[in-house]
């Protein structure tokens, strides 16, 4: 499949309450690797398998959360195109100059009906994955912790779920692979998985009752023993687990929830399915919302819904 | 030496010992009272009130609780390590998560 307009997830900045608490745990427990800071005291990580310089970037504050997620594109002509479509659709759109976040390009950046700020940038420094191109190693040395593949997706909380699902599918060319429906008629919409590429979901989008709200920052693992291991990790260092090691009904994965020292919720998952732009859509409903989420003992957990920063 | 951490809403009580987190020494405990969220200061679903007793707070999401609430006494457990034993008042509280009742008052805020 042609990869054109929205390629990926590219970024997300994250608040924390301590920076050096969270650089041992994005670090040396997940195993992200550090590649720049910047004067505000900023620091950039990427995953091992990523090629561009970095993915997560952590800013010291009082209030944790998520500052922006940010996609890139495959080329200026899509940042300029999308952006006009971005003010046509009503967001508030800025221009972020090259180099005010490290080794990125110029970024565009808009506000959405649910809150959350996001970002579009075509142009990111290559760093590389560690094992070159020339007859490279499956993997390089010297991996910490659970090892994680690259920064995968997020799933954000917010009041107008409708209006960011618009956003995304008609301005940013997103699709909705999978979606939850509730209320009396079944007609009401309160959760949607969406793609750029070829993954179950890029972005995940839930309602709720405030706006701008972040419900965990996913990791890519490449296999259940390796979210075992993730989980052994955060039994030897009392890393607070949410829930897990389960499976989702939804897209799937295979997956262990738990928080960072500032109690943004991570994600580490592995499997899900191929999707390509004809395959049909998929509706869970609220009867069955239990398995959706959590297949294994088919129940609703209070705190996996309501807890978010 | 272990410190008594009493709940006022409850009547229960549990043990904490020096350097540990309140919430933390309930959840170790199997114990219960205080809701559990993120554990690490960010959520606020585990905000007390201590009436009583010495203690020091870790770092906190101030959209949880402000400066001020701290000075007057109010803390997250998962963040309060207890210095002498502890009368706190429970007053966070899990939020339920999008249920169809819920569901229908956004939409009418939204004004459907």
């Amino acid at each position: 499949m042609a990869m054109t307009g929205v390629l990926r997830p590219g970024h997300v900045q994250l608040r924390v309450l301590d920076m050096d608490a969270s650089l041992t745990h994005y670090v040396e427990r997940m195993g992200l690797i550090e590649t720049a800071r910047d004067e505000q005291g900023r620091v950039y990580l990427k995953g091992w398998d990523e090629q561009d310089w970095f993915s997560v970037v952590l800013r010291e504050a009082d209030e944790p959360g998520m500052d922006f997620m940010a996609f890139k594109v495959d080329s200026t002509a899509t940042l300029d195109r999308l952006e006009q479509g971005l003010r046509e659709f009503g967001c508030k759109v800025e221009r972020i100059p090259a180099g005010e976040l490290k080794h990125c390009g110029e970024r565009v950046r808009f506000d959405s009906p649910m809150g959350h700020f996001f970002e579009l940038y075509a142009e990111k420094d290559f760093k590389g994955n560690g094992v070159g191109t020339l007859n490279p190693h499956p993997w390089p040395e010297d991996l910490k912790g659970m090892k994680v593949n690259r920064f995968d997706h997020c799933l954000l909380y917010g009041d107008d779920l409708d209006g960011s699902v618009k956003l995304f599918k008609d301005v940013l060319g997103f699709n909705e692979t999978e979606k939850v429906m509730a209320g009396p008629n079944g007609d009401f919409q309160i959760a949607s998985f969406l793609t750029c590429g070829m993954k179950a979901h890029d972005i995940a989008l839930i309602r709720h009752a405030e706006k701008g709200k972040l419900h965990h920052a996913s990791f890519l693992l490449k296999s259940w023993e390796e979210v075992l291991h993730a989980a052994d990790i955060m039994g030897r260092y009392k890393i607070p687990i949410d829930i897990g090691p389960t499976r989702h009904g939804i897209t799937r994965g295979r997956t262990i929830y738990f928080f960072d020292p500032s109690g943004n919720r991570n994600e580490t998952f592995c499997d899900s399915y191929d999707w390509y732009p004809d395959h049909p859509q998929i509706t869970w409903t609220e009867d069955e919302l239990g398995g959706a989420i959590f297949y294994h003992n088919q129940s609703l957990n209070e705190r996996f819904l309501s807890v978010v920063t | 030496m272990t410190f008594t951490i009493q709940i006022t809403d409850s009547g229960d009580s549990f043990p904490c010992k020096p350097n540990e987190m309140l919430l933390l020494a309930m959840v170790r405990l199997g114990r219960k009272g205080i809701p559990v969220g993120c554990r690490n200061g960010g959520c606020g679903v585990c905000k007390v009130h201590v009436k009583s007793g010495e203690y020091s707070n870790g770092k906190m999401s101030r959209a949880h609780v402000t400066e001020q609430e701290e000075q007057d006494g109010y803390a997250l457990a998962c963040r309060c390590q207890p210095s002498s034993d502890l009368v706190i008042e429970v007053v966070g509280k899990m939020r339920k998560a999008v249920h169809p009742e819920q569901a229908v008052v956004i939409k009418t805020e939204r004004g459907e």
